[in-house]
């Protein structure tokens, strides 16, 4: 990125002054230099023009392991208020809509699960669906798919899948509110009948992963952490429903933008006031993707604690939370010292509220909500708690990954998957995958170093480190 | 009519060449299929169509490669090979392709095509479309 275009404000944050004629909302660029001057130029672009839409509260802003996306950057998060013609873009939610993590916390420790790690590697590899093609177990009649884009997890817990006291510990108790199954098209719903217990493809993953280190030992031990124990992450999304409701709305919202007056410096930003019918109804069909998601990661997360039934039926794998990264959420916050109702888009990036929000369940309250940095499968994920600080700097939000560091097509030509497989084997990371493609693609030597994420999500005081996890098992899509 | 791809920095940039619109269109599906499975190994077993109205050409090329993204999900097919004919203002798609199965080498799904770096014009004499999908 072409540091000369921003200005410092401190260690990890930079803002972006105007140029000469240029009308737009402010920049916030959270990131250590070096984080910064990595990034492409795009990603200034793009966020730039996101500070071009009506109706943006505060400042447009990108999250330390921000990349250059299509439409919003990814690690993209602005806020718009309804009152003052904010918009919703299905261009700043994406395609994957409500993609997010599962993270387990087990009553294992590593040296427990050692002897069996190859074992469980092969049986949840057989037990979730994992990779383009692959279809669940479950299937749907429309009826009750209409069930889930309105229940979410809460639906899945009614049907068998888990326990209804981890609802707690979901975004929205498990069940996002507003969805209309009526703005979800046949087609969208059609492409879920075969997709709800699946992980995908491309960055979607189940990871077994093990504390390494402890940074805060009284957010970790509120969140039920400590050194050795291993910690089951999923990540996977909406699957075909939220990408089909992308599609649908990108095009639609595309059009609308141009019928309402939107002059749009990207035409990927579709969008429509969220006060108009347009809005309101992609609002509606994005509620209910995120309900898919939330009922997905519940069946996945079933399907995992049966692998462990089976192989160590001593094993307890209860939800230490669950948070989404492909969003646009009402929530209220202070801007300019006044309170305000704000549709916050997160595009790549997560909620993150602060100690002592009332969204938070009781056991979390002192400490924060739990984020979850996924790295990549050879290198490491971390555990951090939302901050105070986060709420007034970011709209409670914070980085969700490592980052690309290097697209798919670079990361094609420099490795390859048979051989980066055996090279992770060898230093004792299983990997179980159908795609050779998507494991070279997803090469750990393709993301940022998610150290340096994690310390500059802290420096930013967007959250504080609480638990480093090493991976020990990888099911990739 | 041929494929190729450009750099994104996190998804994959796909590029139809051919002699129409239309062509380069089909090489566009080539490409964003071809992310998905080694088309050498689809038979074309089933044939489907379908047929879609769109004005604008930039649009119609993301809502004929979202279009083959959705039906292929739904009847559970790889695709391997594509045609596409416009008449009066309507676009008419075929599909070949043939259930997944064990044998064939996934790669990485495609989730959508987005309006990034969408363009679809003439450069040295033939078509070209492009954009970037998101995988």
């Amino acid at each position: 990125m072409d540091m000369s275009r921003l200005q410092k404000i401190d260690a990890c944050a930079w803002s972006v002054p105007l140029r000469a004629g240029e009308k737009r909302a402010p920049v916030l660029l959270y990131g250590s230099e070096s984080l910064l001057a990595s990034m492409d130029d795009k990603v200034l672009e793009q966020i730039t023009n996101v500070a071009c839409l009506p109706g943006l509260a505060g400042s447009a802003m990108t999250m330390p392991d921000a990349h250059w996306g299509y439409g919003f950057p990814i690690g993209g998060v602005a806020a718009f208020d309804p009152d003052q013609g904010g918009i919703i873009s299905a261009g700043g939610v994406g395609f994957d809509i409500s993609c997010g993590i599962r993270c387990l916390r087990t009553n294992l420790d590593l040296q427990q699960i050692a002897p069996h790690l190859e074992r469980l590697a092969d049986a949840l590899f057989r037990a979730i669906p994992a990779g383009v093609g692959e279809e669940g177990k479950l299937k749907l009649t429309p009826a009750q798919l209409d069930d889930v884009l309105t229940g979410g997890a809460q639906w899945a817990v009614a049907h068998g899948y888990g326990h209804a006291d981890e609802l707690e510990y979901v975004e929205e108790r498990g069940q996002m509110k507003g969805a209309v199954p009526g703005n979800v098209s046949e087609f969208a719903k059609k492409r879920q009948r075969g997709e709800m217990g699946t992980l995908g493809s491309g960055n979607h993953y189940l990871e077994l992963q093990v504390v390494e280190k402890i940074y805060d030992p009284a957010a970790a031990q509120a969140f039920g952490l400590h050194q050795g124990q291993v910690l089951v992450s999923i990540h996977c999304g909406s699957r075909g429903l939220g990408h089909q409701i992308g599609t649908d709305y990108l095009v639609s919202l595309a059009k609308a933008a141009g019928r309402l007056g939107i002059h749009l410096p990207d035409r990927e930003l579709a969008c429509a006031p969220i006060n108009s019918p347009e809005g309101q109804e992609y609002l509606g069909a994005m509620n209910a993707a995120i309900n898919v998601a939330l009922a997905n990661r519940q069946i996945l997360a079933h399907l995992t604690r049966e692998v462990f039934g089976e192989i160590l039926p001593q094993a307890s794998l209860e939800t230490l939370f669950d948070v989404s990264h492909n969003t646009c959420k009402l929530e209220k916050h202070a801007v300019d010292g006044k309170e305000r109702l704000l549709y916050v888009h997160r595009k790549g990036a997560t909620r993150a509220f602060g100690p002592g929000h009332p969204a938070l369940p009781e056991r979390y309250r002192q400490a924060g909500q739990p984020v979850i940095i996924g790295g990549s499968m050879g290198t490491g994920s971390y555990v951090l708690a939302g901050t105070r600080e986060s709420e007034s700097r970011a709209f409670s939000s914070a980085s969700h990954g490592a980052g690309r560091a290097m697209s798919r097509t670079q990361a094609l030509k420099r490795w390859q998957g048979r051989e980066l497989i055996r090279d992770l084997a060898s230093r004792g990371i299983l990997i179980r995958t159908q795609s050779m493609r998507g494991a070279a693609e997803e090469a750990p030597g393709a993301y940022k170093d998610v150290d340096e994420v994690a310390a500059a999500t802290e420096q930013a005081g967007l959250a504080k480190r609480v638990a480093f996890l090493r991976p020990k098992a990888c099911v990739k899509g | 009519m041929s494929f190729d791809y450009f750099e994104h920095a996190a998804d994959i940039g796909v590029i139809g060449r051919g002699a129409t619109p239309e062509e380069a269109f089909e090489g566009a599906a080539e490409a964003m299929f071809a992310i998905m499975v080694d088309a050498a190994q689809v038979r074309p077993l089933v044939l489907f169509a379908f047929a879609f109205a769109e004005d604008d050409l930039e649009l119609a090329l993301v809502t004929w490669l979202n279009r083959l993204l959705a039906e292929s999900r739904q009847r559970g097919l790889a695709l391997g090979r594509f045609s596409l004919n416009r008449a009066d203002g309507e676009w008419q798609g075929k599909a070949w392709g043939a259930p997944w199965d064990a044998n064939m080498a996934r790669g990485t799904e495609v989730k959508g095509a987005t309006l990034t770096m969408l363009h679809v014009g003439q450069a040295d004499g033939a078509w070209e479309a492009r954009c970037v999908v998101d995988v």
